[in-house]
Order: structure tokens, then sequence, then C-alpha cells
């Protein structure tokens, strides 16, 4: 099956020999960036500029979208189009630009309330409408502009300040609502690891269609270490499953554990003692059905290693594409539209 | 019998108007009837104006009282402005739709009935406690009973249908009955059929007897003993359809996209009155028109503001409610000063209210309903077939201004019907304006000296690459700033930006005298009304005049100017008084209000009372 991809380098007209000569400088905007010293979304910010030179598209031809939020500065530090919009509609601007300029490659940036608390909605639809734009969700677990609340991926039973005794809310699974929302491109990688995170964003922004990427993020004032456990450096080969499509899933510093299916629940294995990589899930990023990534959307610390990676990719018709379609088709039948014929329709009279 | 003995018994009565209103059960198909007798008319060359009247429930129990539809139609040789105030005709299918219409036939009117179904079960559900046909209470109606469901299953048979599916074409019967009266044409309905029912013979068949056997019963009884000729009105000279407010909208869309040579991109999400228009645009793919059906109507304005971000019309519409949830964003195309169209088809409120019934109660919502000072233009169109040229003016003063323009229509607009003069394309105005291309020059919150709209460059424009959003921004730059100054001097700019629309609309025009005692100003749906009113108070030699208001923000530059040359200014609105406010806060000037909010539009004898009231008291 063919990956729904962006060509990785353009078909290389004058133009595009330009574009292509563009550098990780170049997407880097005149204003000073306001985030906390520490902050994780510095290398997201970063990473984000270091991969848009291999898209292919000019830098006229790029809009990030973001909501409310820290998240929501980004756009300001890309020297990109930029719309700061409000809270939890970034989807539905990114939406309607998408379906009246097809030719735009378009980025949401969005955080854990944001997106799945004020904005849910928005996320269920753009991804099952299939609206081809990146989304990349900077998911910290807490509230950081508004100092301090608790967020829908807030763990239960968390103290913050508006929740000072815990939360009693259960959190929400960011990539399972991604996947059972039909999108067609589901990614997770963590904001310290700056190569995975690169190759995990390249590949959102070459997907067509709806591409949802989750981002371990630590706000080191309101949360810090949220993701300690498992994300550290000493830990992280023994606490994290890195998915390669085709691959089976091993993990560990010394590579030697892994995930087998047990009846319809994943288990963690040791290898040896009869249990051989045979024995082991294969990942397929672009199964027909959701099911295996809904079983990795599931899998979290300390039940399990956190996989990231790429979880889903399959190709389907895009939101603005099947837009056109209809318009070019009803073109093809009629023929194009005849104003004056649309105000005379119906039945008409004349008056000497 | 022949054709001439009938000739003689029958008596032709010219008439200059009438009235009618057909009213049954919601699934009687009255609607239907109404619109059906409303096109004859026009295409026939009356001056027609349409009040439909339905519940919100889909199917309300069958014979209940809250089930009743009903549809008026006032036909007229003559110019009318509104749909009357009573009927003279009631056409009642059954016991529920005389209890609630009855109340409206003057003494002396006509009221035909279909016996059939006045039945102890209907005659129950419509809480009679007797039988109003047979105890004496219509006595002062004429009143037809005509056994409308038994004469129609006869003319039905032998068509392979149930007995239920016969009667769901009565309406057809009363209908046909209706065109004898008034010598209409059945041949604009029968085409209709045939084209409706084009995949179903038997159907068509069905309605198509039904009407004949109608027509002909009013040929060949001696039921009625006159007919009633309303000759065509002399409207002026062109080529003319009927038309309804939220058709007339929707195609004053699609000609702002052709005018302004931009995509016309719609995001809506179903709402009542307002969803005829995303039926209506979505069937102009033709035309590359892009209908978005939003989750939600966040979603939907969202959607918009993106698309005009992308260059395209970005339109969205809704009712009160809808209109509600939007404010969030409107307030951020006010911020990002973007061009955008919101449409707003009021109905009766507040919350869920009453979605079918007309109210203009949203004015002071969209002028004022959003965070901090948040100004945008609004206009609004007066009658149905002005929704066309409304709706190409709003998108007119988005893209000159480059802001949001609210375009606030009601239910009764919406759904009313009048005969509208069919524009040829090319008198209608060039709306097209340029984006911003030159990099040297380039600002994007630079403004253009008279009309202070911000140099507007869409994305794929290179070298112009540039950040806007919900934060304040720096006055020419745009970047972000907290700057104590600039911000007081961005709120001043965006106030003054909308103001200065008020060189660019037309002055506020007055029928009637220049000066006098009593000045009737008014906006939106309540122009037939006011107007009638006033002309009868005119033609009784009252130094009376009726100004009505098409721009709501800004107001016309001379209205203050108009208003102070009356001795009183009455404002007469289907809300509490909201205009009155603003006209009271804005010029200190003491207009009285005449207020009802009944669902209603005004009757003309109601605007025409208060007024003499009001002239009576000022009387030395």
């Amino acid at each position: 099956m063919t990956d729904p991809s962006r060509p990785a380098a353009p078909v290389l007209s004058a133009e595009n020999e330009a574009v292509i000569q563009l550098t990780r400088k170049d997407f880097v905007s005149d204003q000073e960036v306001r985030w906390c010293p520490g902050c994780g979304d510095y290398s997201i910010l970063a990473q984000t500029q270091k991969v848009m030179p291999d898209f292919g598209y000019p830098k006229e031809k790029i809009v990030f979208i973001s909501g409310i939020g820290c998240s929501g500065r980004l756009p300001y530090y890309m020297n990109t189009y930029g719309f700061h919009s409000i809270h939890g509609r970034a989807p539905t601007l990114a939406t309607g630009l998408k379906a009246a300029r097809p030719d735009l490659m378009v980025w949401v940036i969005t955080g854990d309330g944001d997106a799945l608390s004020i904005g849910g909605n928005h996320v269920l639809h753009s991804m099952r409408r299939n609206v081809d734009f990146t989304m990349v969700m900077f998911n910290n677990r807490i509230y950081g502009l508004t100092k301090g609340q608790a967020s829908p991926t807030s763990e239960f039973g968390k103290r913050t300040k508006s929740t000072p005794l815990g939360s009693v809310d259960t959190p929400i699974m960011p990539l399972t609502v991604a996947l059972a929302a039909e999108a067609s491109f589901v990614a997770r990688s963590v904001d310290t690891h700056t190569e995975h995170l690169q190759k995990t964003l390249e590949r959102a922004g070459r997907h067509v269609g709806a591409s949802f990427v989750e981002v371990l993020q630590n706000c080191n004032i309101f949360n810090d270490g949220a993701w300690r456990d498992f994300t550290d450096r000493e830990v992280r080969d023994d606490r994290m499953l890195v998915l390669e499509h085709g691959q089976p899933m091993i993990f560990g510093k010394d590579r030697d554990r892994g995930i087998r299916l047990r009846g319809l629940h994943p288990e963690v294995v040791q290898l040896g003692n009869g249990i051989t990589e045979d024995d082991l899930l294969v990942h397929d990023e672009q199964s027909p059905e959701p099911y295996l990534a809904l079983m990795l959307s599931r899998m979290f610390w300390p039940e399990f290693p956190v996989p990231v990676g790429v979880l889903r990719a399959v190709p389907r018709p895009t939101h603005d594409q099947l837009i056109a379609d209809q318009i070019t088709t009803a073109i093809g039948s009629g023929g194009t539209g005849d104003l004056a014929a649309a105000l005379n329709s119906g039945e008409t009279w004349t008056v000497d | 019998m022949t054709t001439t003995e009938r000739e003689r018994d029958i008596d032709v009565q010219e008439l200059e108007r009438v009235t009618i209103r057909f009213a049954g059960d919601s699934g009687d198909g009255m609607q239907l009837t109404g619109s059906q007798f409303t096109r004859t008319a026009a295409v026939f060359g009356n001056d027609i104006s349409t009040l439909p009247d339905f519940p919100a429930e889909i199917r309300a129990p069958a014979g209940s009282l809250p089930g009743v539809s009903g549809f008026q139609i006032s036909f007229s040789s003559s110019d009318i402005h509104t749909p009357g105030d009573e009927p003279d005709v009631l056409v009642a299918m059954n016991p529920a739709a005389l209890k609630t219409n009855v109340g409206d036939l003057p003494a002396g009117g006509a009221l035909i009935v279909n016996s059939d179904a006045f039945s102890a079960q209907n005659l129950s559900k419509a809480a009679y406690p007797s039988n109003p046909l047979t105890d004496g209470s219509l006595k002062q109606y004429s009143v037809f009973e005509i056994p409308i469901s038994a004469l129609n299953e006869r003319a039905l048979d032998g068509l392979d249908m149930t007995s239920k599916q016969k009667d769901l074409t009565k309406n057809f019967f009363a209908l046909g009955i209706m065109f004898w009266l008034y010598e209409r044409s059945m041949d604009p309905t029968l085409r209709w059929i045939d084209d409706k029912f084009k995949a179903r013979p038997v159907i068509a068949e069905a309605n198509k007897r039904a009407l004949k056997a109608g027509y002909a019963y009013g040929e060949t009884t001696e039921l009625f003993h006159t007919h009633y000729r309303v000759k065509p009105a002399k409207l002026a000279p062109g080529r003319y359809r009927n038309i309804t407010g939220n058709e007339a909208t929707a195609l004053g869309f699609l000609a702002a996209s052709k005018l302004a040579d931009r995509p016309l991109f719609y995001g809506s999400y179903p709402i009542t009155p307002a969803s005829d228009i995303l039926h209506q645009l979505s069937g102009y793919k033709q035309f590359g028109v892009k209908t978005f059906q939003a989750e939600d109507e966040i979603a939907a304005i969202g959607a918009a503001i993106g698309a005009s971000y992308g260059g395209a019309l970005g339109l969205t519409a809704s009712s009160g409610p809808g209109i509600a949830l939007k404010s969030e964003a409107l307030g951020l195309a006010v911020m990002v000063e973007l061009p955008l169209v919101v449409v707003d088809v009021q109905r009766a409120g507040p919350s869920t209210g009453m979605p079918t019934k007309t109210e203009q109660a949203d004015l002071l919502q969209v002028l004022f309903g959003r965070n901090s000072d948040s100004p945008v233009a609004v206009v609004a169109p007066a009658t149905p077939a002005e929704c066309f040229d409304l709706a190409i003016e709003a998108w007119r003063i988005a893209l000159r201004f480059v802001t949001p323009v609210v375009y606030l229509s009601d239910a009764f607009l919406a759904t009313g019907a009048e005969p509208w003069r069919i524009p040829d394309v090319a008198e209608l105005p060039d709306i097209r304006v340029e984006t911003w291309t030159d990099r040297a020059t380039f600002q994007p919150y630079e403004r253009d000296p008279a009309t202070l709209a911000r140099r507007l460059a869409v994305p794929g424009t290179p070298g112009l690459e540039h950040r806007v959003g919900g934060l304040e921004k720096a006055d020419i730059s745009g970047n972000v700033s907290y700057d104590p100054d600039n911000h007081h001097r961005m709120q001043l700019l965006r106030q003054e930006k909308i103001g200065r629309i008020a060189h660019d609309i037309p002055e506020l025009g007055v029928m009637g005298p220049d000066r006098g005692d009593l000045l009737v100003l008014g906006w939106g749906s309540t122009y037939g009304a006011i107007r009638s009113a006033v002309e009868r108070l005119q033609a009784e030699g009252q130094a009376v005049a009726h100004a009505h208001l098409r721009y709501l923000n800004p107001l016309p530059r001379n209205t203050e100017a108009v208003l102070r040359s009356f001795r009183t200014v009455l404002i007469p609105e289907v809300n509490l008084g909201q205009l009155l406010l603003l006209i009271r806060a804005r010029f200190l000037i003491d207009a009285v209000g005449y207020n009802r909010v009944r669902g209603k539009p005004f009757r003309i004898a109601e605007i025409y009372q208060e007024a003499e009231r009001i002239l009576a008291e000022d009387r030395p």
C-alpha cells in the first residue's frame, strides 16, 4: 500500500529550486520568543522550523493557525502566514481556509486544553472530515497560560490550583480520541526527543489528510516533570516503545522485551526462554482497520512502555478535494453557472 | 347544463385586493397550497404579499390546536406592502384550524370549511364543546360547508392508492375551489405537479384530479353566487418572479460573489428560519460556491473567517440563538479586521423562544453582544425582494471597509414572498477590491486614509508573510502590543472606521412631507405595515411621514436632521424598544415606541391607530 504522502522533493521548476534552498532561518520570524525559559515549546518550535524547508512549499503558501494557550503563540514565531485565533477554534478556521484555498499548506497548533476541552468538538469533526492539515497538540497535562489548573489530560486525583483535593475527572486519551474520530494520520512524540520529533513532524506534514500529532511537552513552571518517568534519558529506552512500520514491537535498553497479544490484550514479554521475535506484534500503521492503533493508543506507563511514532497513516480523500470534486462534477454536467439564468429561474412574467 | 346558463347565474365582482388564509393540520399541505396560489397570482400579474405561519413541530398530533399550519396571501391590482391585516376568506380544513384562525376573520367574511373533518373526535381535539357548524356560533360569517374529503375521494375513484394517500390530496381540491372563485388558471399548478411528481405518475394524476375536481365543484355547484376578479397590478415594467426573503438573500450572495469576483464560502449550522439559505446555496456548485454544514455555529463562523482570510467571501448565517454562539468569533473578525458577512434571520426569543415566529429583537445583540467595544456594520432589508440588494450591499461594505457586516433579516421576511423585478446583471454594482501585493509598502495595519480599511494581503502573496490574531495590534505594524495609548488609539480607529461608512451609504429618505407632526421610523420587516398605515393617514390629510432605516450601524448621516424635523417620532418595533433605545441615547430625542412581540408581523391597523392616538394627543 502506498503512503499518502506529499513528494519528499518537489518537481524542480526554477521556482521550486529556490524553494528547496530555504533553510530553518527562513522560517524564523522577527518576533522575540516569549515562552518561559526552559519550556518544552522552544524545542517544538525549533523542530518545526527545521522541517519546514523539506516540504517544498514556498513560505507564502504555508499558514499556521493556533488557538489560545501557550501553544497559541507559535505562529508569531514562524515567518509564514499566521493566524492566532480564539480558544479551541483553530481547526474551524483551518477547515474554511483549506476549503477555500486548497493550494495552501495548513498547520494547526493547539494544546491539551485548547484541543480536547473547549475545542473538542472541532477536533472530532475536522478529523472525521479528513481536513488536509497537520494538527500539532502540545500536551503538558496542565493549563499553563492561566497559571496551573487541571486540564483534560491531567491525571485522576491530580492536585492543582483548581483541584486542591485532587481532580475527580478521568483523563482523556488524545490519540484514542483522534483515532475514534477517524483521523487518517495519528502520531506521538516528545519535546525533548528532538530527532524523533523532527521525523514525526516531517511524516505528519507530508501526510495528505488530517494529521494529529500529540507532543508530550513539559511545562517546567506549572507541571514540571509530567512525563519524566518515562521520557528521561536514563529510562526512556526501557519505558517507551518506538514504533516502526513493519517491525516487531521491541523495546528496552538491551532490546530484550516486546509486546505480545494475549487474547484481546497486549502484554509485555521478555524475549528468550522460548519467546522469540516471531511471537511479537508487528506494527502496521497502514492497516485499514484501526484496531492495532487503538490498542497502542491506550498503552501507557507504568503498565506498558509508552508508544511513540506513527500509530496510523492511511489514505483517504480529503475534505477540500471532495468539495472541489463536487464543483467539477456540477460544472461538467451543467456548465459553469450563469448568474442571469439563476436570477431568472422559476416562473417569471413580464410587465410592459 | 351549459356554460352560458352558468354564466347567467353567477356574478363577477371586481375587487382591488383579496386576502385569503389557508389553515389546516400541519400534515394537510397548507404551505404548499398557499405557495401554489401565490405563484399563480404572481404569474397572473397581481402584486402579492404572503405570511406563512407554521408550527415548529414537524407533525404535531393530527387535529390538535398546536398542529395548525396557516398561509395567508394578499393579492391585489394595486401596489401592496403587507399580507393583509385580516383575511377576507378563511379556508379551514379542520376544527382546530377553524378555532385558531376564525378570530381573525372579520364579520361578514367568507369561511370555507371541510365539513368532513368536523367529527366528534376532531371537535374534541380542538376543545369545541359543540359543533360550531351547527350551534350558530358562526352566524356572523358567510359559511360554506363543503364535504371536501368525501368529494375528493370520489374524484380519485379507481386510482391505485390507499384512502389515506387519497386524503393527502384534498388540499388540491380546496385550492381548485379557490382558483375557480378567483378566476385563476390551473395551468401553473398543473405544470408544477407534473414536474414535482414525474417519478410517481399515480400521485401526479391524483393531485391533478383533485385540483380539477375542486375547480369543477366551484363551477357547477350552486354554492357560490359570485366569483371575484382581481386584475393585474400596474407594477413597474420589467421581468418579474415571485421571491421569498431567504431566496432573495441567497441569490444576492450568489450575485455578490460574481460582482466581487471572489468565490463564495458559506459556513452554516441548520437552524430555523435560516436553513433555506444553506439549502439554496448548496445547489449553486456550478458557480463554485462552497457550502459547509459545520458541527456547530462556532465552527460555521470560524470556517467563514478562515475562508475570508484566504480571500474568499466568507459568509455565515443563523438565527438569534446561533448568533449568540458566534459572538466570540465575530469579535475576532472585528479585531483581525476581515471582510465577513453574518446573517441573522431573527425569530422570537429569548433562548429557543418560538422558532418559526417572527421578531426583530436581535438588534442590540448584534450591535453590543460581544466583549468590549466591538463595532460592526449592520444592515437590514425591509422587504423580501430587497433582501437581494442588501445582500450585495453587505458585501460591498465588508470588502470596501475590510470589516464584518451583520445582515438582519427575520422570519417574516425570510418566508414571506412578493413579486421581484429581476435586475439586469449589467446594472448591478461592481464591488471588486484589490488585495495588497506590494512588498515595499506593506504594513498589515496601515489604513486607507479615506475609509480606514486596513491593507489586506492574503496567504499565497510572496513576501507579505505576516501574523494576525485576536491579541491587540500595534497600529500600522500589526505586531502584538500591550501599549496603553496604542490600545486606546486602536479602539478609536475601529470605531471610526465603522462610523465612516456613513459617508458611503445613501441618506435616509422620507416618504411624505419633509417636516410635520409625526414621523414613523422603522427598520426591517415592519416596512409594509408602517408604509400602508402612513399612506392611509396621509390620504386623510395628516402631516405624517415614514422613514425606514436599512442601515442600523452606522445610521445614515442625515438621521438626526430627519428626526428633528417632526414634532413626534414614533418607532414601531417587534421588540420591546431597541431602536428606540438607540435613538434616544444617541440623539436625546424623546421618541416614543410602539412595541408588540406576538411572533407576528404588525397589522396596518394597529400602527394606524397608534399614530392616530399620538396625533390626537399632540393636537393643541
